[in-house]
Order: C-alpha cells, then structure tokens, then sequence
C-alpha cells in the first residue's frame, strides 16, 4: 500500500526557511502573504492490504524516525 | 587515560578531536560508528562533521549508529560525553541532551571565530575554565539555532543547563553577539546530571596558537585533568 507521511515545524518553532520564502514572494510583488510555513512529504510504498495496520506502521515510522517530536508534527495518510 | 572518538560516515573533525586530545594530554582512539562497544575510553567525544551525509535531519540517522547504545549505556553510567557541532546535534536527536537545532536564523552557513562565554563550570569540560570566562571559538554549522519549548528553556536555566552562550565583544549575551539566531543565545548545554555536554563552537579547531586561537584547549584540558590522568601519549 501507499502512504503519505506530512512533517511540519510546530506552530511554536520559528522556521526560518519559510520566513526567507515570505520575504522573497513579497519581494516578487505578492504583497497579500502573510506567513509560509514549509514542510516536507514522504511517500512510502508499505507491504500489507490491511490500511489500518499499515497507519499503525508508518505512525511509528513517523514518530520514530521521519519526525522529530520535539519539534515537528506529523499527519499520516494511507492511499490505498 | 584514553578518549574514544566516534567516527560516523561523514564525520570531518574526527581527527581534529583527537588530535586535539592528545594537544591536552591524554591519548584517543577512533571509533568507528559500527561498533557495539567503547573499550576502556574513560571519555566520549562524537565529533564534528556530516554524519551520514545530515539527510533528513542532522543527527537523525546517527542516532541509530550501533555505538550509540554503547554511547547511551555509558553516559547514563555518569561517564563524560562530549558533543561538538554535529555531535551535538546528534546527542540532541538520540534524547541524551534535551531540544533541537532548526535552521540558523539568516539560512546561511556561518564559518567563523565567536565570542563564546563559559557560564556554567561544574562539567567535566569546563572544570578548567573560569565562571563568565569568553573563549573565542570557532563555529562553522548552518543549523545551530537551538530551540526548545518553554517548559524545556525554564528547566535548563533553573538548573544551570545552559553551559556556554554566544555574546558580543563585550562579553554580553544579546542579538548582536548572537551569529545563529540560537534561543538565548545557546551555544552549548549538559544534561541533569551535567556529564553529557554538548556545544556548537569547535574548540577542537582553537586548540593551538598556529590555529588563530588556543582557547578551545580550556574545554579538553578540564577532561584531562578532571579525570585526574596525565597520560602516556
């Protein structure tokens, strides 16, 4: 199965790069942005059919590994 | 007395480290990340470097290098580990130090010689420094910009965590002297229980006059002579 694992800095963590990205997109002209956050996407290929034993895997993946608790959040999709 | 300096792929200040060892006194070995256990080392340091090439995040797979369950064992048995720079981050992701690093403030690598003010001296690597000493150190890192939350930054100023700060030429902690963007201008921590020390600067690289600066030799020589060993080189 495929599964798509989304990691973001908290809310409380200042991100740097998408403080550089706001300020570039403004100096491109699109003065209406606020605030960028950026993230990044893992896409996994999981043997098994069962979706929920697949989310239990990659949560733990997540929590583990592709994730850093202390600072950045995760979301775990299964795609089928 | 002999210090174990683990060498991860990617690891670039390995011999630096243990040069600098030998510069203080005592002797060290390499230690290559696959190896399960630390010999007779009375003294840990995970060097500076890239370790496996810093993908995903720095530290993030050296955390799971086989030594570091020697490494682990041995500092929760009180034994001194020192993390420089990408050790640092490493001893941050494995959960022997407590934070993060994110991204320096201005999204530059920043290679150069800083202030740094020893704040704390009860370590086994500052026991040879003087409270509010600044030693000038190099920092070369594009993530040193230490975060933690609230509760995590009140309990290491309650417990005198924070061993080593940034500042200006006058010897302040403020933004000017603060090249990272690091909270409160962090450059180094320890753990509770003060025997695991982490820190951004590289006093591996200031340990020799010819360097531009021999202050970072303080750090090394608090080891040397806190274990009481001079040794055979």
């Amino acid at each position: 199965m495929r599964a798509r694992v989304y990691v973001t800095l908290k809310p409380s963590v200042f991100d740097p790069q998408g403080r550089v990205v706001t300020d570039a997109l403004t100096t491109l002209g699109y003065d209406d942005v606020r605030d960028v956050r950026q993230g990044k996407y893992f896409d996994l290929e999981v043997a098994g059919t069962d979706a929920e034993q697949v989310r239990a895997r990659v949560t733990d993946m997540a929590s583990r590994l592709l994730a850093n608790p202390v600072i950045e959040s995760y979301r775990v999709e299964v795609l089928a | 007395m002999t210090v174990a300096v683990v060498v991860f792929p990617g690891s670039n200040s390995d011999v630096d480290a243990q040069h600098a060892v030998r510069v203080a006194g005592a002797n060290a070995t390499l230690v290559w990340h696959k190896d399960t256990d630390l010999g007779d080392a009375q003294a840990v340091i995970l060097p500076g470097g890239f370790a496996h090439g810093d993908y995903l995040r720095t530290g993030a797979i050296a955390r799971f290098s086989p030594i570091m369950n020697a490494v682990r064992d041995f500092a929760d048995r009180g034994g001194p580990v020192l993390g420089i720079c990408n050790g640092f981050q490493i001893l941050l992701e494995a959960g022997l130090l407590p934070g993060a690093m994110v991204r320096n403030r201005d999204i530059k690598f920043v290679s150069r010689l800083v202030p740094v003010r020893v704040d704390q001296v009860d370590t086994p690597f500052t026991s040879a420094c003087r409270q509010g000493q600044v030693l000038h150190l190099p920092i070369a890192h594009g993530e040193g910009n230490y975060t933690a939350d609230a509760d995590t930054m009140a309990a290491l100023e309650a417990n005198r965590q924070v061993i080593f700060r940034y500042v200006d030429a006058d010897g302040q902690p403020c933004e000017a002297g603060n090249p990272n963007g690091s909270a409160r201008n962090i450059a180094g921590i320890c753990n509770a229980t003060r025997n695991v020390v982490g820190l951004m600067p590289h006093p591996e690289r200031a340990c020799e006059a010819a360097l531009g600066s021999a202050d970072g030799l303080a750090v090394l020589s608090s080891l040397v002579h806190g274990l009481g060993v001079s040794s055979s080189r």
